[in-house]
């Protein structure tokens, strides 16, 4: 069976790739830590030695429009088209091909189905920074097969928060049955407190950093239940307009079935902070 | 009302970046040419059969007239869509860096939770 050796939860800054190519005479102040933070979260990747990687994100209105939106959906194509030209345009994003692990793909597109998750999926995907952030941060050599997920955090109405943790652990254990001598890391990415086009964006802090370490004590310490029993489709408003993004880090809570990380770390910015989190599945 | 609508005009004009200068420098004209030319296509059809039905009420249609983000935002459009739409209109006009998105911030501060429902 399939191992996976490493699960990671991260936010997505889009400017993190722009930042991170400057010079020193055009870096903003924070830049040197932020890059240091990130080379140090790479290594937690690099070190599990993966051969496939299941990424979890969100398209923001790039492929997936109001016309035909679905909660969840697998990719199970053989290569992903990546990023767009208002993602060069506003963030300096480069294009990418990466290449897509059909077999994963539709393994865990049929294994949902058969036990209750009525995914999505599409033959012809092209991710977005949700989910290419995490390969210039984490594998910038972007060489290995991914499977993405994607997950409605964008488009109200939205799945609920416990749908989320569910489908984290049906992909965990989807995983772990594949047959397959692959060495698997689950990467998913999602937000804290963040505000969008609305009055409190762009601040000093994320617009709730009361929020924001509460979310990182949950998310490091593994507390599902805690998350569950506090967090609601209603009360994700509060922290910030654009929020419901942390419902992918509940996924994640899901993937990694409560087990407190074995790796956590943050980075105040303005406008949002920036966490970064890893697990190694107990027993590897 | 038409949110969705709405949030089409600004999602079509903002991932075209001849149709982004052009809102920005005729938003009337481009309004009128996008109600005959774009809001029509089913974005998900590769042939012609588009919307019979959709259209902009009079308020919506003045509000991207006068590149209204207030409005916009009043009437739940898609946040993300407006300011990245702003973002690359606007920021070029302003010299400090977010200066565009802190006085866009500024704009709407009238707001308070809960914030105009943007479901559609």
């Amino acid at each position: 069976m399939a191992k996976i050796v490493a699960i990671c939860a991260t936010t997505h800054h889009p400017f993190y790739y722009k930042t991170s190519k400057m010079g020193n005479d055009e870096a903003p102040p924070f830049a040197e830590v932020w890059i240091e933070k990130v080379t140090n979260y790479r290594e937690t990747l690099t070190q599990a030695r993966p051969d496939v990687l299941v990424m979890i994100g969100s398209d923001h209105f790039h492929q997936l429009w109001l016309n035909a939106m679905p909660q969840f959906l697998v990719g199970n194509a053989p290569f992903y088209d990546a990023n767009y030209y208002n993602e060069a345009r506003e963030f300096g994003l480069p294009q990418l091909l990466l290449r897509g692990d059909v077999e994963l793909g539709n393994f865990i597109l049929e294994k949902g189905l058969e036990i209750g998750f009525d995914l999505a999926f599409s033959n012809e995907l092209r991710v977005d920074h949700s989910i290419t952030c995490p390969i210039f941060t984490i594998r910038p050599e972007a060489d290995l097969p991914i499977v993405p997920i994607y997950t409605n955090i964008f488009a109200p109405p939205l799945p609920q928060p416990k749908r989320f943790v569910d489908l984290g652990i049906a992909i965990r254990n989807i995983v772990e049955e594949w047959p397959s001598d692959k060495r698997v890391a689950i990467i998913g990415t999602g937000h804290l407190s963040l505000e969008l086009g609305g009055p409190r964006q762009f601040g000093p802090h994320g617009p709730d950093p009361e929020f924001d370490a509460k979310a990182v004590e949950w998310i490091s310490k593994g507390m599902i239940n805690e998350a569950l029993a506090e967090v609601t489709l209603e009360s994700l408003h509060k922290p910030g307009n654009a929020t419901h993004g942390f419902m992918d880090f509940m996924l994640m809570m899901g993937v990694a079935k409560g087990q407190v990380a074995d790796y956590a770390d943050t980075l105040d910015l303005f406008h949002t902070m920036e966490a970064y989190f890893t697990w190694y599945p107990e027993g590897d | 009302m038409s949110k969705y609508f709405v949030n089409k005009f600004l999602f079509t004009i903002d991932r075209d970046p001849e149709l982004v200068e052009r809102y920005r420098e005729d938003p009337k004209g481009t309004v009128a040419w996008w109600l005959e030319e774009i809001g029509p296509k089913n974005l998900g059809l590769a042939t012609f059969e588009g919307t019979t039905w959709l259209t902009l009420e009079e308020d919506e249609r003045t509000a991207l007239e006068n590149h209204d983000k207030v409005t916009l935002f009043a009437m739940g459009a898609h946040p993300f869509l407006t300011l990245t739409l702003w973002i690359a209109m606007f920021e070029r006009d302003f010299q400090e860096p977010l200066g565009m998105q802190l006085d866009y911030a500024e704009s709407l501060k009238r707001f308070s939770l809960p914030y105009p429902d943007i479901t559609t």
